[in-house]
């Protein structure tokens, strides 16, 4: 079930006097069950990028290949594809349209072809799995709160059951609490259902804790790919890109150029937490 | 797809015509279309053609970027044609069974495919090289007369540049829109004409919130910043005619006068 990106070039406008490049060169491979947070400052290609994912977008040069085929070549089924590559945009605004929220997370599993009872069941279930209270299933989606919408846009995607979850900045917009309570959830979604996750974001902080890997993106082009560890050892170029390492990292780099005898690898609140109390104890 | 629609669309560059005061381009614009109405034979659509391929020239945007926009009335064109070419009555030349194709019907189904040809080319040059905004100053400062018979000139205008103003907003809108809905798996393409409109439903149903959404924040924005109208408001880049300006009208009058003498009064 493995994405391949195979030196995927991006031009948008092409043959205009607007046209710029917006990937460059950009080969990846996102094997299954991965859990990855893609970053870049705004601007860099994130959005671009993930939808050359489920072919929205078709690349200028290069391949996309998922399960070894060339999803751009003639007679691909492009809407089986969308199905198991599930991309959930960066505004629930642009997907919410039906009279309420249960029927318009139907309306991906409609389009699979699905009879009626089987769709409303996926329905539910994703719902459910995006902590979606009963009492608002047959409420307006316009009436939602953002955090509510941001679910509900969620869950008509994952009610197609995709095998790969691609999420555009779930938690833009939204407060600290709404934010901790999506990444939350989408964290648990990994750990239960084991699919491939990938989250965008341009805050390290939001990923930080959460992901395996982490693949940062700076016009156009990757520029650091691996575990968060490895990523944030680059803390100076990060800022140099706009983007900059979790607190943590530099409490630890602190500590560690105080004279104390920490890890500086210590990536996630909790592990700087168990450091720190080692050291003092 | 939607990015094929060039009509009302700018083109960012530098060139001569961009610089031009939108109101000679307006007045330019009008004295195209109602030369092209007067030609009478084909030297006459010779001279408005050189006319054209210079301004098209001198406004370094790229032809191909101005035909992209003629796809869009494709059928128009197509469809006046046919209907000029078999309903003038005239000589018959050929006759398909009801059907009779007469010289005056291909003679004027030519003169029409060109003039809308034309036409198109000629306008969409203006609003490709002229932004929105200059072109509603343009259009308030050339119609100020008629305030005097109580035409709404100011609001008038301020509702076309809002409107062209959100054009390009609504259209990357849509686009993100379709894209949202396709991910969905929505199909926009195939299906019969029904299934082919009801599937717009998932795309109508956000565009025209967000649009709502939009007017209103909009006019929430223009209120606290005391818009009351076009009362005694002034601008901050007043419209001032330069010497360019000058010679451009110039030359249109020249270019009028070469229409009314070579494609209409000699050689009839
Ligand atoms: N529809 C479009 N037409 C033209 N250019 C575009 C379009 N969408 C994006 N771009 C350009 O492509 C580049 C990459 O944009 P993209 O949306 O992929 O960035 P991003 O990393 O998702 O940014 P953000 O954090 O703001 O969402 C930007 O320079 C942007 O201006
Ligand atoms: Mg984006």
């Amino acid at each position: 079930m493995a994405i391949l990106l195979n030196h995927v070039n991006y031009i948008y406008d092409e043959d205009t006097a607007m046209a710029h490049p917006a990937l460059i060169d950009v080969s990846l491979n996102i094997p299954d069950g991965q859990f990855i947070g893609l970053i870049g400052h705004t601007g860099s290609g994130k959005s671009t990028l993930i939808q050359h994912m489920n072919g929205l977008v078709k690349p200028t040069s290069g391949q996309v290949l998922f399960d070894g085929e060339d999803i751009n070549e003639k007679g691909y089924d492009k809407k089986a594809l969308r199905a198991k590559v599930g991309l959930v945009f960066q505004y629930p605004e642009h997907q919410l349209f039906e009279t309420d929220c249960f029927k318009d997370v139907c309306f991906g599993p409609k389009n699979q072809g699905l009879p009626k009872k089987e769709a409303e069941l996926r329905a539910y279930e994703a719902l459910k799995q995006v902590g979606f209270d009963d009492e608002y299933f047959y409420q307006s989606p316009f009436d939602l709160s953002g955090g509510q919408k941001r679910r509900v846009a969620i869950a008509g995607v994952l009610a197609m059951r995709p095998q790969v979850l691609i999420l555009d900045e779930p938690t833009a917009g939204l407060d600290p609490k709404g934010r901790e309570d999506i990444l939350g959830l989408i964290s648990r979604l990994h750990k239960e259902t084991g699919i491939t996750i990938i989250l965008v974001s341009h805050s390290m902080e939001d990923v930080a804790d959460y992901v395996q890997r982490i693949i940062v993106m700076n016009s156009g082009r990757v520029q650091f790919d691996g575990e968060p560890r490895q990523v944030f050892a680059h803390y100076r170029e990060l800022e140099e890109i706009g983007l900059a390492a979790p607190q943590v990292t530099y409490v630890m780099k602190e500590l560690k150029e105080a004279g104390f005898d920490v890890d500086e690898n210590a990536t996630t609140l909790e592990e700087a937490k168990n450091e720190i109390l080692r050291v003092f104890k | 797809m939607l990015r094929d629609i060039t009509l009302g669309q700018y083109y960012r560059t530098e060139s001569v015509i961009h610089k031009l005061d939108p109101r000679v381009k307006l007045v330019a614009t009008f004295a195209f279309i109602v030369s092209l109405f007067l030609v009478k034979n084909f030297i006459g659509y010779v001279i408005a053609f050189l006319f054209l391929a210079l301004c098209v020239k001198l406004s370094n945007v790229p032809p191909r970027f101005i035909f992209r926009g003629m796809k869009a009335i494709f059928f128009l064109l197509i469809l006046t044609m046919v209907f000029n070419l078999f309903l003038t009555p005239g000589d018959p030349l050929v006759t398909v069974w009801k059907f009779k194709i007469t010289k005056e019907g291909i003679r004027l189904a030519f003169m029409m495919g060109i003039r809308l040809v034309f036409l198109i080319t000629g306008s969409s040059l203006m609003t490709l090289t002229t932004t929105p905004n200059n072109l509603t100053d343009g259009l308030e400062s050339l119609l100020k007369p008629l305030k005097k018979v109580h035409v709404p000139v100011h609001e008038i205008s301020m509702m076309m540049s809002i409107a062209l103003r959100f054009i390009p907003i609504l259209m990357e809108e849509t686009d993100k829109i379709m894209k949202a809905q396709m991910a969905r798996g929505a199909d926009f393409e195939s299906g019969s004409l029904m299934t082919r409109a009801r599937s717009l439903v998932p795309l109508l149903v956000p565009l025209f919130i967000s649009a709502f959404r939009r007017a209103n924040d909009l006019a929430m924005a223009m209120e606290s910043r005391c818009y009351r109208g076009g009362e005694g408001r002034t601008k901050m880049k007043p419209l001032i005619y330069q010497s360019h300006d000058y010679i451009a009208y110039i030359a249109i009058l020249a270019y009028l006068v070469l229409i009314v003498v070579f494609g209409r009064i000699l050689f009839v």
